[in-house]
């Protein structure tokens, strides 16, 4: 090995760095979970007693079945109604070259690029105009319009794996565009699929922005409801928010769990290949 | 033949044919709801209730407390964005290249470790800073029983609390992004320049680095528009009226306390407009940069 357990002193400096930012990120996770168990915290280093009535609290308080419902109605929405629309335009994308392309292309990679917030507030006041916003319809489209470019561009590069002689084949074989992609790419494309699902899941469970600027007060998912029981502090006991903060977390960590067993991390992030094994 | 079948056939030719109609549903999608509503915003932006066509504009950059707002968002954004991607590149550095024994397990485990913070959003962040950081939290407890500091330091409320989340949300995404990068550059390249005599430090400036410098422009760009767009931490750990009054804060205060729609709708327009100049020039400064194959070819 060109490098043994004595590394130079610049190392040690980026490990140390590496450690001090865990270190603290465990501590800024940690001192919510602890929080949120704890009776009586004020000016000491653990709380008083331990309890976990603070939960029963969150969850009576703040309605949370209902929230997690809207959550749960929102994801499988978006994640459905994206990968209907951007599959197809995917396949396109991939596979043919037509005047226009480049510029499609680009326009597909905005909403992406562009903050929320941006896009956020004249679409909300569009939906708004139209009556959408405010339902749970408002809050689907709007989580949308990052989602469905999120698809296409998660899908091109597994698209472009598969070799198009297979469906040339299925062709000669009378297969229509409807079939090949129904009997040969559907198949072929669930690993794709699954990363995309699930990617676009993570990202809307956890989209603030454009789910805050459209949802109405029956229409708020986990984060947004989380925000609100938090920008209202004071009224409501620090602990039972620190509460609702780990029931989001402990729910974004099994989602996570399952993302990691489908999709590379690097692939949360943006679209990138793979590494050479 | 018919005219119809001949055309076609020509249009089939440059590319053209129904297959493209499979396109349709989320061209349609993109136009209906994002151009349409940005150039509604942009038509509203520019009907205000009084002052002409641009008098939402001259309104935003006359009012010091408005206008202010660009700069207070661009002095969170730009140096968190460019601590998070300055870190990332030693850290990212050390960790290319094992793939197996134990520093490839080690690489495995800090990448998913390094998800984490990713999926928790800028809410739980706030939420666990205001407790970890705040002036009875382990934080300052711990500087306090080892003597470092003598009062508690104010790292919540003000900039710092913003900072803090964004560099906790930004590092790992831009840490994974400059390693996927890094992996994509041909560890026999640098093997080459070893055997030329080049050392380590040189083997990074004059090898790694210009390689690298494309994807660093990359990555800049993703975690500044992330940062720029700070919101949620801006108000909860932030000092929302003064100190990280940003833009996006400006931009709903308009829209959903005042509910003054054309301003709301011009200060939009501006966040995006900076939000372009500042990727457009790194972008343009990338193009200056050598964009080629990262892969070593036979010579």
């Amino acid at each position: 090995m060109r490098r043994g357990l004595v590394a130079r002193p610049a190392a040690w400096l980026v490990w140390g760095l590496v450690a001090f930012f865990f270190v603290n990120l465990a501590g800024v996770i940690g001192s919510v979970v602890v929080s949120s168990f704890g009776t009586r915290w004020f000016d000491t280093w653990l709380p008083q007693g331990w309890t976990g009535g603070w939960y029963a609290q969150a969850w009576q308080e703040f309605g949370l079945l209902s929230v997690l419902l809207v959550t749960v109605q929102v994801s499988a929405l978006v994640v459905g109604i994206s990968v209907l629309i951007g599959v197809p335009a995917a396949y396109v994308l991939a596979r043919r070259s037509f005047p226009g392309r480049r510029l499609l292309y680009l326009l597909f990679l905005l909403p992406i690029l562009m903050p929320p917030i941006t896009y956020g507030i004249p679409l909300a006041t569009v939906l708004y105009k139209y009556g959408f916003a405010g339902h749970v319809s408002g809050v689907v489209l709007a989580n949308l319009v990052p989602s469905v470019p999120f698809v296409i561009l998660t899908m091109t590069p597994f698209i472009e794996q598969i070799d198009p002689a297979i469906e040339r084949a299925a062709r000669m074989c009378g297969a229509g565009t409807r079939q090949i992609f129904t009997r040969i790419l559907a198949p072929l494309l669930v690993p794709g699929l699954l990363a995309a699902s699930i990617l676009v899941l993570v990202r809307t469970v956890g989209m603030f922005e454009l789910t805050f600027l459209t949802a109405g007060p029956d229409s708020q998912t986990l984060v947004v409801a989380l925000y609100y029981s938090m920008s209202a502090a004071g009224i409501r006991a620090q602990q039972s928010v620190d509460a609702m903060a780990v029931i989001y977390t402990t729910m974004m960590l099994v989602l996570l769990v399952v993302a990691l067993r489908f999709v590379n991390p690097t692939q949360l992030v943006a679209r990138v290949k793979e590494d050479v094994e | 033949m018919s005219g119809r079948t001949a055309l076609r056939h020509r249009l089939a030719e440059r590319g053209i044919d129904r297959q493209l109609l499979l396109l349709a549903p989320a061209a349609a999608f993109v136009a209906v709801l994002f151009i349409y509503p940005f150039l509604y915003g942009v038509g509203l932006s520019l009907q205000p209730a009084r002052g002409g066509p641009l008098g939402a504009y001259r309104q935003f950059f006359a009012d010091p407390y408005q206008r202010d707002t660009v700069l207070t968002t661009l002095g969170l954004a730009l140096p968190a964005a460019l601590l998070n991607v300055a870190a990332s590149v030693p850290i990212a550095y050390r960790m290319r290249g094992h793939r197996s024994g134990w520093r490839s397990r080690g690489k495995r485990l800090l990448t998913t470790v390094l998800v984490v913070p990713i999926t928790l959003g800028t809410v739980l962040t706030a939420q666990g800073l205001l407790n970890f950081l705040g002036p009875t939290g382990w934080f300052n407890r711990i500087l306090l029983a080892t003597g470092l500091v003598d009062a508690p330091l104010r790292l919540t409320n003000n900039y710092w609390g913003v900072f803090f989340s964004l560099v906790i949300t930004g590092f790992p995404f831009a840490f994974l992004l400059v390693l996927s990068y890094l992996s994509g550059i041909d560890p026999t390249l640098e093997r080459a320049a070893a055997t030329l005599g080049a050392g380590g430090a040189q083997r990074f400036r004059r090898i790694t680095l210009p390689l690298l410098a494309p994807g660093l422009a990359t990555t800049f760009c993703l975690t500044f528009v992330l940062a720029f767009s700070v919101f949620p931490s801006a108000v909860l750990v932030g000092d929302p009226a003064g100190q990280t009054r940003v833009i996006s804060i400006a931009a709903y205060d308009a829209a959903y306390v005042r509910y003054d729609y054309p301003m709301a709708a011009a200060i939009a327009v501006i966040m995006g407009v900076v939000e372009l100049a500042v990727i457009a020039a790194v972008l343009g400064w990338r193009s200056l940069l050598y964009t080629g194959s990262t892969s070593g070819g036979k010579g």
